[in-house]
């Protein structure tokens, strides 16, 4: 195995690195505060068919990212329901950019937060929340001061998932953000394309740098989930 | 304190075939002590939560002080965080997460906002009153039953509620601590001169707090014995109430 880097300009690495952390840590930003809402929402408020809303929200985890990204190109391509109207109203063209690719990854992995931050905020004593609110606390006080601060450690975990998965997203991404270096060119995305062109080199560090940061953020997340209580 | 209740719920198992529990919860009193008496399962945990607005009946009016705090007919459903009411959880319920001295102070402060130097002093205050100075900043986790029971008695009485409900308070200690325990209490509530309500299982505990009994069996009241204010009554009731429940054991 060749790996080099100083044999490699040093834009071929930094860019799509850059990039996949842009992209990633926006996407999980959006999936954190989705996934915790729509888990808070179906752990403890009454919302009617509550299993088909589960259902929908785990469905990007088992459909495969073709599949979504295909959906996505319905929903925000240029022809799409909401992308027609993004396009004409406000001129906003979400096909072909990073922030493109930032609702691809975002829609991978926001199941990963809600399922944690589902099962950590059911774990949570109804007592404890009962407790605050004969205190005097409303509900939003109640979460965010007792419901969200119990189930931290799991809406963590959840969240470093999220961001692993949001990093090595590659075909929803594809199919809405293309395959354009130095504009959509997230790391996976460069290592099919060096792989095509025949890059070991870059290929081989490529490879490397996206499994070490998943290593870690997998290392840690297993160190988050032990209980502290 | 004028306290009247009647209402009714209905609850539901779900899961175990629809096996339904019809609460028919209904009595009123003059009384400043007030304990719910009667074996378990058969109510009283459940007329508590909803005169604290933690469980909404399906018929019926709960009033305290002449204020209606809830009445199923006029629409009225005060929410729990505006009842001024304090509870203590049968295993207390503190914060996790938080120090005896934030558990104290949870309730003096909104979503936003630090503690005024008022609230503050107070919190310092109810800290020493329980005798929880050497544990303040402590998690819970670390603290004796005792020492847990204290902390969540500090904790509600903090926001100065017009009412005090508790929830079997001794269920969860040691029987010698127990005993300890309840003469603490009951000094305690002398000293705060607060209105409450006790669900118990225990005579003994009805025999030292209870200025009124509301007797519960199979989700409704059996009987309403008043001490009418004067302490030296209290055996004469427990001894009475004691033989209904025999009564009501025996069937």
């Amino acid at each position: 195995m060749q790996l080099s880097w100083l044999s490699l300009d040093d834009s071929l690495l930094s860019a799509p690195l850059l990039l996949t952390l842009k992209v990633a840590g926006l996407a999980t930003l959006a999936a954190l505060v989705l996934g915790v809402a729509a888990a808070y929402l179906l752990a403890r408020r009454r919302v009617p068919f509550r299993e088909l809303l589960d259902a929908l929200c785990t469905l990007p985890l088992v459909m495969p990212p073709t599949v979504l990204g295909y959906y996505l190109l319905v929903i925000i391509g240029r022809r799409g329901v909401l992308g027609q109207w993004l396009q004409e109203s406000l001129g906003i063209t979400l096909m072909f950019t990073w922030q493109g690719a930032v609702i691809a990854a975002t829609v991978v992995a926001f199941p990963l937060v809600f399922k944690s931050a589902r099962a950590a905020l059911e774990g949570v004593g109804r007592e404890y929340e009962d407790a605050a609110r004969t205190l005097g606390q409303g509900e939003l006080s109640v979460f965010l001061r007792v419901s969200l601060p119990l189930a931290f450690r799991g809406v963590l975990a959840g969240t470093m998932l999220a961001f692993a998965r949001a990093m090595g997203e590659f075909g929803a991404t594809l199919m809405v953000a293309g395959n354009l270096p130095g504009r959509t060119q997230t790391l996976s995305l460069a290592v099919y394309s060096a792989v095509q062109a025949g890059d070991d080199v870059l290929a081989n560090t490529l490879v490397l740098l996206i499994s070490l940061v998943c290593v870690v953020i997998l290392m840690a997340t297993s160190r988050l989930i032990q209980p502290k209580y | 304190m004028q306290f009247e209740i009647d209402i009714t719920m209905r609850m539901n198992s779900g899961s175990r075939g629809g096996d339904n529990f019809l609460l028919r919860s209904r009595f009123a009193t003059t009384d400043r002590a007030l304990v719910l008496f009667g074996p378990s399962g058969s109510g009283k945990t459940l007329s508590l939560k909803a005169i604290a607005g933690l469980l909404t009946p399906d018929d019926g009016h709960i009033r305290v002080n002449g204020k209606t705090i809830f009445d199923a007919r006029q629409g009225v459903n005060i929410p729990t965080r505006e009842r001024r009411v304090g509870y203590v959880f049968q295993n207390y319920a503190l914060f996790p997460h938080l120090t005896v001295r934030e558990n104290v102070g949870f309730g003096l402060r909104g979503l936003f906002g630090r503690l005024s130097s008022v609230a503050e002093r107070r919190v310092r205050e109810l800290v020493h009153i329980f005798g929880l100075d050497r544990v303040a900043d402590l998690r819970p986790g670390a603290l004796s039953g005792g020492q847990q029971q204290r902390a969540a008695l500090a904790r509600a009485l903090a926001p100065e509620p017009e009412l005090l409900l508790l929830d079997e308070p001794f269920s969860a200690l040691d029987q010698p601590l127990r005993l300890r325990m309840r003469t603490e209490l009951a000094r305690t509530l002398e000293r705060f001169a607060i209105p409450m309500i006790m669900v118990t299982h225990d005579s003994d505990e009805m025999a030292s707090f209870a200025e009124a009994v509301v007797v519960y069996r199979d989700g409704a009241v059996v009987g309403v014995h008043s001490t009418g204010g004067q302490p030296e009554h209290r055996a004469s009731v427990t001894r009475m109430v004691q033989q209904e429940v025999a009564l009501a054991y025996d069937m």
